[in-house]
């Protein structure tokens, strides 16, 4: 690719294809409707220029004169209209809902918080018990940026990443986003998902990525003054090297705290 | 009644006037310098998108150490040239040009009115407005500079960030402006109309400008509410939008907590989609006229027009949360603004329909206005139909808040309403100083304009398919980025041609002001009332009441010796 | 259709397209942006407390003793403004003047009372930062307050030109003494949506 590339990213989740199916059918479309009125719009520019002697036709003392006529000019309209009914009908609506209104119902999902923050992204991952540890404001520090309760027994398996996502491939994820400041918007192109971190809400979001390799995970929504800089790596991996990731790790993580030592120790 | 003319003062006749052709022409001259600020300051961004992390050519070591160091760019200036370039261009640029500009100084010609229903008032809409826009670019001057938190300034980031205070008070002062100005605009069009003018006599540009001031009226409250409750988050600390337990860069933010910073969103979209149609409307009324006049024959279908405009007007107040399908309101919300707006792009379908169909059948002649009206209605459909993909809740997970959106909406007000608005420069100019803007100059100028915005706008439409986000300050530090980044090149030489291709528009108004060449009456021979007084028009207007007999597109009726026919003539 | 050119308009004459005066037409279309105005801060209201996790009876930390009389004040100036505008229309100007001043003095009495309920309030140490609540309590009240304000200033305006005897004869003035009734009505309805939402809601 050279530096004047102009098309979609390698389409690298489960629902890419049909954002992408639809984004090159409204293209075709727009493009398909663009030349039709712009070879009819040239016509005319042509066809009546202004010639010598050559008086301008009304349309009230032409061949289709009256209320017919207004009418034949809403002919491209409804053509469009019933473009766009199909579309919300058969795939905006369709597509929407299993995008963005539920989750996949999956035995065995892979979970994991994402908390945005001026400048980048805490990527939480529940681990194999499936419970995220809790966080609280209060122990929110520069080494433990979402304050993570790591005295939680849920915390235990707890891993924490900054700017970095690992997922396996062809296992659905679920997350929940969150900001601890201002709107941060996720974007991972490849996936073709965007979803803002709303701060004080916690938005749940599926991805099921399908290609192995290494993606962007970035910044979408304007959140200060190094927000082109607020991004991070998705590495979409087969199971084994998640697995074998995930518990090198989670060697790594700071220890869970026993019963009395607190989290300031670190 | 006659009207007395006492003899004015300097200051009465141009600076404080009363009179609405003075006030447009204020507004006019103003509108267009904040137009070539606001160009400028994006002249500048475009440096840093096309060349990240070198210094600005020229102007770079200009600025002060803390916003360019070493003539380079910072992050902080960067986004508080964005945030400004927006509202610059949308609330002191485009919408004082089409509204106060044209809307003040043509629309009571053409319902031949002596003036506006509120002289006075309409004063202080101008002079509320000037202070406005200076209190906005003086916000560059403040310690901290100017705001930085985008156009649509979302909290939490515009509490927290510098210069926003400013930002929302000039912003009050101009909504103040705006309402003053939409409800002279209402009581004019309603009241004051000469004897005659129904409602189907009044041109096509008197009902954009009617169906303006309405969503004038209605939409910016809601917004002065909501930079009210802003102001006050950032004033008086309280928490509208501050959700509880913020911490921000390591520190607990101290506010009460317990606000949504969705609602900003819905209170400012609420605005901020009829404001759309603000920039839209106007500049369309004036592609009308002009098509009519210069192709000799009536507008096809006018009462279609008319009712889509009332029907977009409508319609505007019910699509705004299109703006915000993936900000994290519910998800079913999305289905219902998805489904109004397709509603909303059938009476926009159905103007542009119109406005093709009006070239059957006529004469059409390529004067310099008709030619901006022309390209009006092919790079405004790019924007129309680009606008499809982004109202497609699906396809705008993808598209939202890249660059792809930035294309969209330029090509829609930018290479759609400005070149609708320079069009009516030419066009008017005869009626504003009783001579005519030179063709060759024209040419040069419309050739030049059209061609760089479409070199600025469509590769922005190719970054956006690559996934290319807007507002970023350094492109390339994203990898998905690189492919594209070439276009960025491409996009910020054609705004510098572009800004070259401005010279001769300026040198010809000026130039043509003062030793342009002198016109008649009516010099397009043109039906409308406003070509029925002299150029320029004496305050009050109309030597008398006219009294109008006929539709405002009587072009080409059979059997007459000319081929147009005066809404004022009796036979 | 009406055939009476415009200039009529502008002096206050009603014969008009619309049947309306300018001036008149022209505050009922600032009434309207006024209305969306309050509108949005309703709005504001009912989302951020249904999103709220704790919200306070009015009643219960805010003066509803004190807010009644506030209301039966506000009342009452709506019907002596209504006399003093029927006064006007009479063209008796003493029982204008009467009217008139009973208005303004009835509106300082409503914003001496306010002075008192946010004195309290703010010698609790509460304030607009001390939660959500009192946030959207003094901005509603403060900016209705501060629309109180406006209307004395011209009302008080109206007074003041009703000692000179042209006024009288020029034909805007009365039209002007009802614009500023209607606005009147207007900031005394906001009130009485205000008075149950805050304090009895």
């Amino acid at each position: 690719m050279g530096k004047y590339g102009w098309s979609l990213p390698v389409a690298a989740s489960s629902y890419a294809g049909s954002i992408d199916f639809g984004i090159w059918l409204i293209h075709a479309a727009m493009l398909g409707i663009f030349v039709l009125w712009g070879a009819f719009f040239i016509y005319l520019l042509v066809k009546y220029r202004a010639r010598p002697g050559v008086q301008a036709v009304r349309e009230d003392h032409g061949p289709a004169s009256g209320r017919m006529g207004e009418l034949k000019s809403l002919i491209p309209d409804a053509f469009i209209m019933s473009f766009e009914i199909a579309l919300i009908v058969f795939y905006a609506i369709p597509v929407w809902s299993r995008i963005k209104m539920s989750a996949p119902d999956v035995k065995d999902p892979v979970r994991l918080e994402v908390v945005g923050e001026q400048f980048g992204w805490s990527v939480h991952y529940a681990g194999p018990d499936g419970k995220l540890g809790p966080r609280r404001q209060d122990l929110v520090h520069f080494s433990n940026p979402i304050g993570l309760d790591r005295a939680a027994a849920e915390s235990a398996d707890d891993v924490v990443m900054g700017n970095e996502m690992r997922l396996p491939v062809d296992r659905t994820a679920l997350i929940d986003l969150l900001s601890k400041d201002v709107i941060h918007s996720l974007f991972i192109p490849e996936f073709r998902i965007k979803q803002d971190a709303m701060p004080g809400m916690k938005i749940p979001m599926w991805i099921k990525p399908t290609k192995t390799g290494k993606f962007e995970i970035t910044c979408a929504q304007l959140c200060g003054f190094a927000h082109s800089l607020m991004r991070g790596d998705v590495f979409v991996q087969t199971q084994e090297e998640f697995d074998a990731w995930y518990q090198g790790r989670l060697a790594t993580m700071p220890a869970t705290a026993k019963p009395g030592s607190a989290a300031e120790d670190f | 009644m006659a009207h007395g003319h006492p003899e004015l003062s300097f200051r009465e006749k141009y600076v404080f006037s009363v009179d609405h052709k003075v006030i447009g022409l204020q507004y006019l001259i103003t509108s267009f310098c904040f137009l070539l600020v606001g160009f400028g300051l994006m002249g500048l961004m475009r440096w840093q998108l096309a060349f990240p992390g070198t210094p600005i050519p020229l102007f770079g070591h200009l600025f002060p150490a803390d916003l360019a160091p070493n003539g380079v760019m910072s992050g902080e200036f960067y986004n508080a040239l964005g945030a400004m370039h927006g509202t610059i261009m949308v609330f002191l640029g485009v919408v004082p040009l089409a509204v106060g500009a044209y809307g003040n100084y043509v629309l009571p010609l053409q319902i031949g009115a002596p003036d506006m229903a509120f002289p006075r008032m309409n004063m202080m809409s101008y002079w509320l407005y000037l202070p406005g826009g200076v209190i906005m670019l003086a916000s560059f001057l403040m310690p901290g500079g100017a705001a930085q938190s985008g156009w649509t300034s979302y909290p939490p980031l515009s509490i927290i960030n510098p210069g926003q205070t400013v930002w929302l008070l000039s912003m009050v002062i101009l909504i103040t402006s705006s309402l003053l100005g939409a409800i002279n605009f209402l009581v004019t069009t309603i009241n004051m109309r000469a004897p005659g003018m129904s409602l189907w006599r009044m041109p096509v540009f008197v009902w954009a400008q009617f169906v303006t001031a309405i969503l004038l009226l209605l939409a910016f409250p809601p917004l002065e509410a909501a930079s009210v409750l802003q102001l006050m988050d950032r004033v008086f600390h309280t928490s509208f939008y501050m959700p509880k337990d913020l911490v921000i860069l390591g520190e607990a933010y101290k506010g009460s907590g317990g606000g949504q910073p969705l609602l900003w969103q819905h209170l400012f979209w609420f605005l901020a989609h009829p404001e759309v149609y603000v920039l839209v409307l106007p500049p369309m009324g004036i592609v009308a006229e002009i098509i009519a006049n210069n192709t000799r024959k009536p507008l096809h279908g006018y009462k279609t027009m008319v009712f889509s405009m009332i029907a977009i007007g409508v319609m505007s107040f019910m699509v705004w949360a299109h703006h915000m399908f993936i900000s994290g309101m519910s998800a079913s919300l999305g289905n219902f603004f998805l489904v109004t707006t397709m509603i909303i792009s059938v009476p926009s379908v159905a103007l542009m329909t119109c406005l093709v169909f009006s070239l059957k059948g006529g004469s059409i002649r390529y004067s310099v206005p008709m030619l901006f009206a022309l390209a009006f209605i092919p790079l405004f459909a790019v924007g129309g139909l680009t606008g499809l993909p982004l109202g497609l809740t699906v396809t705008d997970i993808y598209l939202h808040d890249t660059y792809y959106v930035i294309g969209h909406f330029h090509f829609v007000v930018v290479s759609g309403s400005i070149i609708a608005l320079m069009g009516g420069t030419y066009h008017w100019f005869p009626k504003w100083y009783g001579r005519k803007m030179n063709d060759s100059l024209g040419l040069v100028h419309f050739w030049g304009t059209t061609a760089t915005m479409v070199g600025i706008f469509l590769p922005m439409l190719f970054m956006g398919m690559a996934g290319a986000s807007r507002r970023l300050y350094d492109p390339t530090a994203q990898l998905h980025n690189l492919p594209v980044q070439g276009w960025n090149v491409v996009s910020t030489y054609s705004a510098y041609l572009l800004a070259l291709f401005q010279l001769p528009f300026i040198y010809n108004f000026f130039h043509s002001m003062w030793a342009g060449e002198k016109t008649p009456e009516n010099p397009w021979q043109a039906t409308t009332l406003e070509w029925a007084c002299p150029s320029p028009p004496p305050h009050g207007n109309f030597e008398k009441t006219p009294t109008v007999h006929r539709g405002p597109y009587e072009y080409s009726v059979p059997g007459r010796k000319t081929d147009f026919w005066m809404q004022t003539d009796k036979s | 259709m009406s055939q009476t050119y415009n200039p009529a308009a502008i002096m206050g004459n009603a014969d008009t397209h619309s049947g309306v005066t300018n001036a008149k037409l022209g505050v009922w279309l600032f009434l309207a942006s006024e209305i969306m105005l309050f509108a949005t801060l309703f709005t504001s209201y009912i989302v951020l407390r249904m999103g709220s996790t704790s919200w306070p009876w009015g009643w219960d930390v805010l003066n509803v003793p004190l807010a009644t009389l506030n209301t039966v004040i506000l009342i009452s100036s709506s019907v002596t403004i209504v006399m003093a505008y029927a006064k006007a229309y009479d063209k008796d100007k003493s029982g204008f003047q009467r009217w008139m001043a009973a208005t303004i003095l009835l509106s300082l009495g409503f914003l001496v009372v306010k002075a008192f309920e946010y004195g309290h309030e703010f010698a609790l140490g509460i304030g607009p930062h001390t939660s959500v609540f009192y946030a959207i309590y003094f901005t509603m009240t403060g900016l209705h307050g501060l629309h109180i304000l406006g209307g004395v200033a011209v009302n008080g305006g109206l007074l003041y030109m009703s000692a000179r005897e042209e006024h009288w004869r020029n034909p805007l003035f009365l039209g002007r003494v009802e614009g500023a009734g209607l606005y009147w009505h207007f900031v005394d309805i906001v009130w009485i949506f205000l008075f149950p939402a805050l304090y009895l809601l």
